[in-house]
């Protein structure tokens, strides 16, 4: 079987027809939802957060059979994503994608989660602590997307879980934990 | 039965008389009613279209259903034709012509008066000096003297009955016996033969003139190749064979002989036209495969044709005339605008499934096929064939391909794909058997 550095990839991905945005409504309709679970797949392992349109993008194109995703395919995909709740345009020109393996909602939960694991319930940490400190090593939280975790984080502050207080510079934007 | 006047004419299955040999249409009317007094038996024959011939007058119910009904006068029977007198009268009331015909019944001769009613609105008048021409012209008497003359003709054409026995035919010429008449029935033809083709060629408007002959030579050459193949097969090359069958063909497509034109059918034109036609098609059609486009057909009936063409537009509206008439093939016209000729009969299922067969080949599991592809295996027009696909794509057999190497289909395998898990690959399904196919040709 394929494989896309450690990423397993699936026998339809030699598929030339899997490459051309399919014009026929039921076909299109399969051939993106199986789009939207490669993509969350690959970039679930991988840890991607952002697909960049208008960049190489190792998914979107399949040497061995030679071909690759039109533009208009790629923004029909992710499109796709964006409409499940699975993804988000970071700009109105759509160039650059925010893809949310995990919805908001979940990473909100998982950061609780972390929180309760390591008996930080009251403590105070900064949002990079957060990204690569020591205690979220080998946790989904390691190496987040920025945007991500702040949305999440923004997220429990309403709900009352944390508070976030700003400091001079983004890296001690600091969390008040209050779970 | 041999009471029964006017004797029933044969029809084709669009509703047009079947010709005899060498009958040609000169005239046809529509609404007009067939009227004998002196007959009790004769039928109600009320507005229908009237077609005179070189040899009859045939009358046909003008009714869109299936049972059509017709009869037929020989102009062999037509004693008289009364001239019609110009009075006030017949100025207001529809014009009428009579003639006096003689029939057998009750084993002697009868005659009585036939009158035909003209309702329509189409040129009697020239129906009427056609009727004359036609009457005087007595074209049933050639084909009698053809028939006695003797090639094996068999058709029973015209109300011959040649009853002269003996070795001397009624113009004296000694009849063909033996091997000796064979032969010389076989150099008489060459003679003939040889005489009409140097006269038709000498210029073009001989070779108008002679067009119905020529057709009448081309049909024999082609029985004669028949049957020289048929008694040779064993001897000949397939060289031979092949080029045979060509003229075979060739010969097989030149003729209409009696092609409905706007001189002699008016106002019925394109309906007589829409008939001829859907009887013309069908031999195509079944040859194609129960589809043919447009524009061979186009083709194909104007070389029959031969001198009297008809344009794209008549062509168009004849074969729009088949929805109304009930005949067994019909116009369709793709999303694309591309348009054909189809048997009803004909089914998008026989074609879906021959393209299933075709691309589940191995070769075609990997590489798709293209619409060339398709139009060779299936035997028909490319630009059909890619109609085909799309269709087949539309119903979700197919999806497609688009890369800088072209246009190509692939058989659809998206519905056996599972999204709940990528990996999974069910047994027995098309997509294990692509599996299979690319794994095993892969190059790398």
């Amino acid at each position: 079987m394929q494989k896309l550095g450690d990423f397993k990839l699936p026998h339809f991905f030699n598929y030339p027809p899997y490459f051309t945005l399919q014009p026929v409504k039921d076909t299109r309709e399969k051939q993106i939802q199986l789009w939207k679970e490669l993509i969350l797949d690959y970039c679930r392992t991988q840890k991607i957060f952002v697909i960049g349109l208008e960049e190489e993008f190792p998914l979107f194109s399949n040497s061995v059979i030679e071909r690759s995703l039109s533009h208009e395919a790629r923004v029909a995909f992710l499109s796709a994503l964006v409409s499940d709740g699975r993804a988000e345009w970071l700009d109105k020109g759509h160039r650059k994608c925010l893809i949310l393996w995990h919805r908001i909602q979940d990473w909100a939960d998982i950061i609780l989660h972390f929180v309760k694991n390591n008996g930080l319930e009251d403590s105070v940490m900064t949002v990079e602590e957060i990204r690569s400190g020591v205690e979220s090593r080998g946790t989904e939280l390691q190496g987040i997307d920025r945007t991500i975790l702040m949305r999440a984080l923004k997220q429990l502050e309403q709900k009352g879980k944390l508070a976030i207080f700003k400091g001079s510079s983004t890296d001690d934007e600091g969390i008040k934990f209050s779970v | 039965m041999a009471d029964l006047f006017p004797p029933a004419a044969e029809l084709t299955a669009s509703g047009r008389p079947v010709l005899l040999s060498n009958e040609i249409e000169c005239s046809i009317l529509s609404a007009v009613d067939l009227e004998c007094d002196e007959i009790p038996s004769f039928p109600l024959l009320k507005s229908g279209i009237i077609i005179l011939t070189t040899h009859r007058i045939v009358w046909i119910s003008d009714s869109t259903n299936s049972s059509n009904s017709a009869v037929a006068v020989p102009l062999a029977a037509v004693n008289h034709i009364f001239s019609s007198k110009k009075s006030i009268k017949s100025m207001f009331s529809s014009p009428r012509v009579r003639f006096q015909v003689s029939f057998p019944s009750g084993g002697g001769l009868r005659s009585a008066v036939v009158t035909i009613v003209i309702r329509g609105k189409g040129d009697h008048e020239v129906f009427v000096s056609k009727f004359w021409e036609n009457w005087r012209a007595k074209a049933w008497e050639n084909d009698d003297n053809n028939n006695t003359k003797g090639s094996s003709s068999s058709s029973a054409s015209g109300p011959s009955s040649t009853g002269s026995g003996g070795f001397y035919s009624s113009e004296g010429t000694v009849r063909m016996v033996g091997v000796s008449g064979i032969l010389r029935k076989e150099q008489e033809m060459w003679e003939n033969t040889d005489k009409s083709l140097q006269e038709a060629f000498q210029d073009l408007n001989a070779l108008m003139s002679k067009a119905k002959e020529m057709v009448t030579l081309a049909e024999k050459m082609r029985q004669k190749l028949l049957s020289s193949t048929n008694s040779h097969s064993g001897a000949t090359n397939d060289d031979e064979v092949a080029s045979k069958e060509e003229i075979q063909d060739w010969l097989l497509s030149v003729g209409i002989i009696s092609p409905v034109t706007k001189e002699s059918a008016g106002a019925l034109y394109h309906q007589q036209l829409s008939r001829q036609l859907a009887d013309f098609v069908r031999t195509p059609l079944d040859i194609a495969g129960g589809m043919i486009s447009v524009i061979d057909i186009y083709c194909l009936f104007n070389r029959a044709r031969g001198t009297e063409l008809i344009s794209p537009d008549d062509l168009l509206l004849a074969c729009s005339l088949w929805e109304k008439i009930d005949v067994p093939v019909m116009l369709r016209k793709f999303d694309s605008g591309v348009m054909v000729i189809q048997s009803k009969s004909y089914s998008d299922d026989e074609v879906l499934a021959r393209i299933r067969t075709l691309v589940s080949k191995p070769d075609a599991l990997q590489f798709g096929i293209s619409a060339s592809d398709a139009a060779r295996t299936l035997g028909i027009a490319p630009a059909m064939a890619k109609e085909h696909l799309l269709t087949a794509e539309s119903k979700g057999v197919l999806c497609r391909d688009v890369s800088p190497e072209g246009f190509r289909f692939y058989i659809n395998l998206f519905p056996e794909i599972n999204s709940e898990d990528l990996y999974l690959v069910k047994n027995y399904t098309i997509y294990a058997t692509w599996i299979k196919a690319v794994t095993a040709n892969r190059p790398r």
